[in-house]
């Protein structure tokens, strides 16, 4: 073996020992995507269902008893009665029902007669995103109940537009479809810039990077051989991520596995040039951790459009989603999972992730040099 | 004359701070040659520059200007030949500590291209040299502080490197360490013809290399063997000893005569360095004295050093009285300790420990790093529990009692607990405060505190920007704002240059003059002269106690008729040594 792949093989094995033997690397490596994974697999849900729903009827009729089971029998709603509006109200302030649906005394005679919609709706818009799917639910199956309470009385329904909705690609709308690929992205941001971050400042913390910088080791051999092993790790996180997103949340995979390794190995790829980045600047563990959480773990999270719509947020905002590498990939990931090989989508986006591991390679080879200054 | 392995032309080195007037000079127009074959000493106090040296040498720094040769390649535009040909072994070994002792060396061995079929040869050789040969599986986190140092060493001479530098390899290391690293690097140059550029705090080590630079705030001071140096104070040392005055009282009384540069209390006597050669006369000297007896002495490299720096700049202080109001109560034995026992998990790092401390004496804890000093200090001031044992300070358990037990002490921690922000009189102000002192008590104390350690000039000065021997003046100033009648300082001396050690040691005798009862650790073995007892302490238990001078008369032999403190120590550590393998036979 030549000389140079020699240093270089010293390099990797040194760090995979040193890997192996420090168990904080493990567990942000294998144990904490597992309990990501079952955090937002199982606890984290994005879809509205039993939402707690106070109904208040003050005539109960064969109309409002029909209604009132509509909601009973839906998925959606876990609906309670409350005698008076007050005690509902009260319990609208405690936070104890989402929402009110109240129908009062004279709401069968209006209907029958044909009049206004006689029935009073209050949602708490605490949290405006649940606000807005439990008035939409409410809606709907307010809707669907007139629609069958017309049809039975033999009349139809006279709406002036009447739509038919077809949800693509996750028809059973389920969040857990789309926030599990994506959370793929947030593990690997995790183990290639966090992790690789706060170790390679390690070492000149605790003045192993001088001594490794007085041998006839190069720079360029250094950072291959830190990067060789992190890659491998962070391809180890991503593969138990996969397995557990298709086997145990039954996400379905519609693109080739060969894509979705070789994107993966784009991303994990910018993601460690960022983490070395940070480490050959900060040169010290607490502030690469810190920089590596603001700089490249947040934006992940929050901008990468794997929690949040993208197309929602205020321009500017993303405007500065383009800076986040886990945009990219998140797009390629919820598109290779849910909806196949869609070319544009996976070439357009790792085309952006070349050209930003391209850009922050450049900066890593030129600030690492064999000096201290 | 051979070429030489390490050239320093006209170098200057300066770190940029963000405004342009604080900028540091680190080295200022530093020239030198050092020749093969020998061993080079760099010498010098905390912040002289030796690091920033050994840096440029490397070529992991550039200079400001002035040019660098390393085994005739240039330092600059050639720094990755010279560094595949020079071995390097930075302040902090550069070891991974959670790997095990082989595969630090095998690491080291591929780094610097050390064919294969050469290493078994040279990894027995080295083991064999270090002693760490029944240690290869270990990690390396877990060799003491001495063994580290070795196995730094070892993976630096893995492939035997024409030019060896070593940044502060003895520094906190036991003696007994310290005197094997010494001879693994004989070893080397004698063998191999190595040349090597070691650098130190130690003064007493100059004496140990052929040749010395002697580097002071980043000015080259001189360069020579150990005895041109010393050579230049022949006639001007002297010892001094006198019936009817301790030997703190006479070196305060000297320190003040006329014509004397520096007086230390060495053992039973007080040593001189003149500021002429010529024999003193005791009017001169001690008038009024009766039986005084002065003797010329050998000069030492110290002396030289003292000597230079003295006639250098003379803004040291000359401390005098301590003039504080101490409570003498009649207890006679303040401080007592009895089987203290302090465990970490499985590790003992104080293991049945006990001494008694009297009032108004300066009691010593000697031992390397690790040795459980700064262990033993912290359940003392009732900072730690302790595990087992008994102790009590003034009469009480301080990590029992509450504040009124804690107004008895003042404690000045390992590197000086200050707050870089405030400025000099800020500190004051907040320890006062601390303590309860307030209005007019406050000032008062504030007012004594700028007065007694000569900080006037400083007062608006923030405390991250003082030299060293300011910082440590004042956190000695903020260890005593309340009068404290019990003193504990913990490494006071560590990395302070030897004249601010001295002026650092003449006010503690100073105030165990006033009654002021201090408990002090170190591991500089000379410091435990100043001291009236001390113990010695290794890996968590007391080898002995004693004054100095008892502790010296053990280790006296045919031989060695005047032992110093560090051969005392070396011969309880192999006494022990000894008793723990009889007892293995056993």
């Amino acid at each position: 073996m030549n000389v140079r792949l020699r240093r270089l093989w010293g390099m990797i094995r040194k760090e995979s020992l040193q890997i192996l033997r420090d168990p904080s690397s493990i567990s942000i490596a294998f144990v904490m995507p597992v309990m990501l994974l079952l955090l937002f697999g199982y606890g984290v849900s994005l879809d509205a269902k039993n939402i707690p729903l106070g109904i208040v009827i003050e005539q109960p009729d064969t109309a409002a008893q029909s209604l009132a089971g509509a909601f009973d029998r839906s998925e959606f709603f876990l609906p309670q009665r409350f005698a008076a509006i007050q005690e509902a109200r009260q319990a609208l302030a405690e936070r104890r029902i989402d929402g009110i649906l109240w129908l009062r005394n004279d709401f069968s005679g209006r209907l029958l007669s044909g009049g206004e919609a006689p029935m009073g709706v209050f949602v708490n818009g605490v949290d405006s995103n649940q606000a807005n799917i439990t008035k939409g639910y409410i809606q709907g199956t307010w809707l669907a109940w007139l629609q069958h309470f017309a049809a039975a009385r033999g009349q139809t329904l006279d709406l002036p537009v009447s739509m038919e909705q077809r949800v693509w690609f996750n028809p059973a709308l389920s969040s857990h479809l789309f926030l599990v690929p994506g959370l793929i992205a947030i593990i690997m941001t995790m183990i290639g810039s966090l992790l690789t971050a706060m170790v390679v400042a390690r070492e000149w913390e605790r003045g192993t990077m001088e001594a490794l910088m007085v041998t006839p080791l190069h720079m360029g051999e250094m950072l291959i051989g830190k990067l060789i092993p992190y890659f491998v790790l962070g391809m180890g996180g991503m593969l138990l991520s996969v397995a557990m997103a298709l086997f145990l949340f039954d996400v379905p995979l519609r693109g080739p596995v060969w894509l979705l390794m070789l994107c993966s190995a784009l991303f994990m790829l910018v993601s460690l040039a960022i983490g070395l980045l940070i480490s050959i600047v900060t040169r010290n563990q607490f502030l690469a951790g810190q920089v590596a959480l603001v700089v490249s773990f947040l934006p992940s999270f929050l901008l990468s459009g794997f929690l949040f719509d993208i197309h929602s947020m205020p321009a500017w905002v993303q405007a500065v989603t383009y800076l986040v590498p886990a945009r990219y990939f998140v797009a390629i990931l919820q598109t290779l999972f849910l909806a196949g090989p869609v070319w544009p989508v996976v070439l357009l986006n790792a085309g952006a992730m070349l050209l930003m591991l391209l850009i922050f390679a450049v900066l890593v080879v030129k600030k690492s040099y064999k000096r201290l200054d | 004359m051979d070429n030489p392995v390490l050239a320093f032309h006209r170098v200057r080195q300066v770190f940029n701070s963000d405004d342009e007037d604080d900028d540091v000079c680190v080295l200022d127009d530093v020239s030198f040659d050092i020749i093969p074959g020998q061993v080079t000493g760099l010498i010098g106090p905390d912040g002289a520059g030796k690091t920033t040296l050994m840096r440029l040498a490397c070529g992991l720094l550039r200079p400001e200007s002035g040019a660098i040769r390393v085994l005739g390649l240039d330092a600059v535009a050639e720094s990755q030949a010279v560094q595949s040909v020079v071995g390097y072994m930075p302040q902090r070994f550069g070891l991974y500590e959670d790997l095990s002792v082989q595969e630090n060396l095998d690491l080291y061995a591929e780094l610097q291209n050390l064919p294969q079929k050469k290493r078994a040869a040279r990894y027995t050789e080295l083991m064999h040299m270090t002693g760490l040969a029944p240690f290869t599986a270990r990690l390396a986190g877990q060799l003491s502080g001495g063994m580290k140092q070795k196995l730094g060493l070892a993976c630096a001479l893995l492939r035997a490197p024409r030019l060896l530098l070593l940044d502060e390899p003895t520094v906190g290391v036991d003696p007994v360490s310290r005197r094997e690293l010494w001879a693994i690097v004989y070893r080397q140059v004698k063998e191999q013809g190595m040349s090597v550029l070691l650098s130190t705090a130690y003064l007493d080590e100059a004496e140990r290399c052929h040749e010395v630079l002697l580097l002071h705030r980043g000015k080259l001071l001189g360069q020579g063997s150990p005895t041109d140096f010393s050579s230049k104070v022949q006639g001007r040392i002297f010892q001094v000893s006198a019936a009817g005055a301790s030997r703190r009282q006479l070196q305060a009384r000297l320190g003040q005569a006329p014509g004397v540069l520096d007086a230390l209390v060495e053992g039973e006597t007080v040593r001189l360095v003149m500021a002429q050669a010529g024999q003193p006369t005791v009017e001169n000297l001690l008038p009024g004295l009766d039986e005084v007896f002065i003797q010329p002495a050998a000069p030492r490299f110290e002396d030289a050093f003292i000597a230079l720096l003295k006639t250098r700049h003379e803004d040291t202080a000359s401390p005098g009285k301590m003039d504080l109001h101490i409570d003498a109560r009649d207890d006679d034995e303040v401080i007592q300790v009895h089987k203290l026992l302090r465990r970490f998990g499985d590790f003992i790092a104080v293991n049945n420990v006990s001494f008694q401390v009297r009032r108004g004496e300066i009691f010593g804890l000697l031992g390397a790093n690790g040795a459980g000093k700064t262990t033993t200090f912290r359940m003392l001031c009732g900072l730690l529990p302790a595990s087992g044992g008994e102790l009590s300070v003034a009469g009480l358990d301080l990590h029992t009692a509450r504040a009124e037990a804690r107004r008895h002490i003042g404690y000045m921690a390992q590197k000086f607990s200050l707050y870089g922000d405030l400025s000099v009189t800020q500190n004051l102000r907040f320890f006062a405060s601390a303590y309860g002192l307030r209005n007019h008590r406050q000032d008062e104390r504030v007012a004594w505190a700028i007065d007694t350690f000569e900080l006037a000039d400083y007062g608006e000065t923030n405390a991250r920007d003082l030299s060293l021997g300011f910082k440590q003046r004042l956190s000695f100033a903020a260890a005593l704002m309340h009068e404290p009648d019990i003193l504990f300082l913990d490494e006071p001396t560590s990395g302070v240059d030897p004249l601010a050690r001295r002026e650092f040691w003449a006010r503690t005798n100073a105030l165990a003059e006033a009654g002021v009862t201090v408990l002090v650790t170190t591991h500089f073995m000379e410091e435990a002269n100043y001291c009236d007892r001390l113990v010695i302490m290794a890996e968590g238990t007391v080898l002995a106690e004693g004054t100095p001078g008892e502790m010296k008369a053990r280790a006296r032999t045919v031989d060695n008729s005047d032992p110093t403190m560090e051969d005392a120590f070396i011969q309880l550590i192999e006494q022990r040594e000894q008793d723990k393998n009889m007892e293995a036979v056993a």
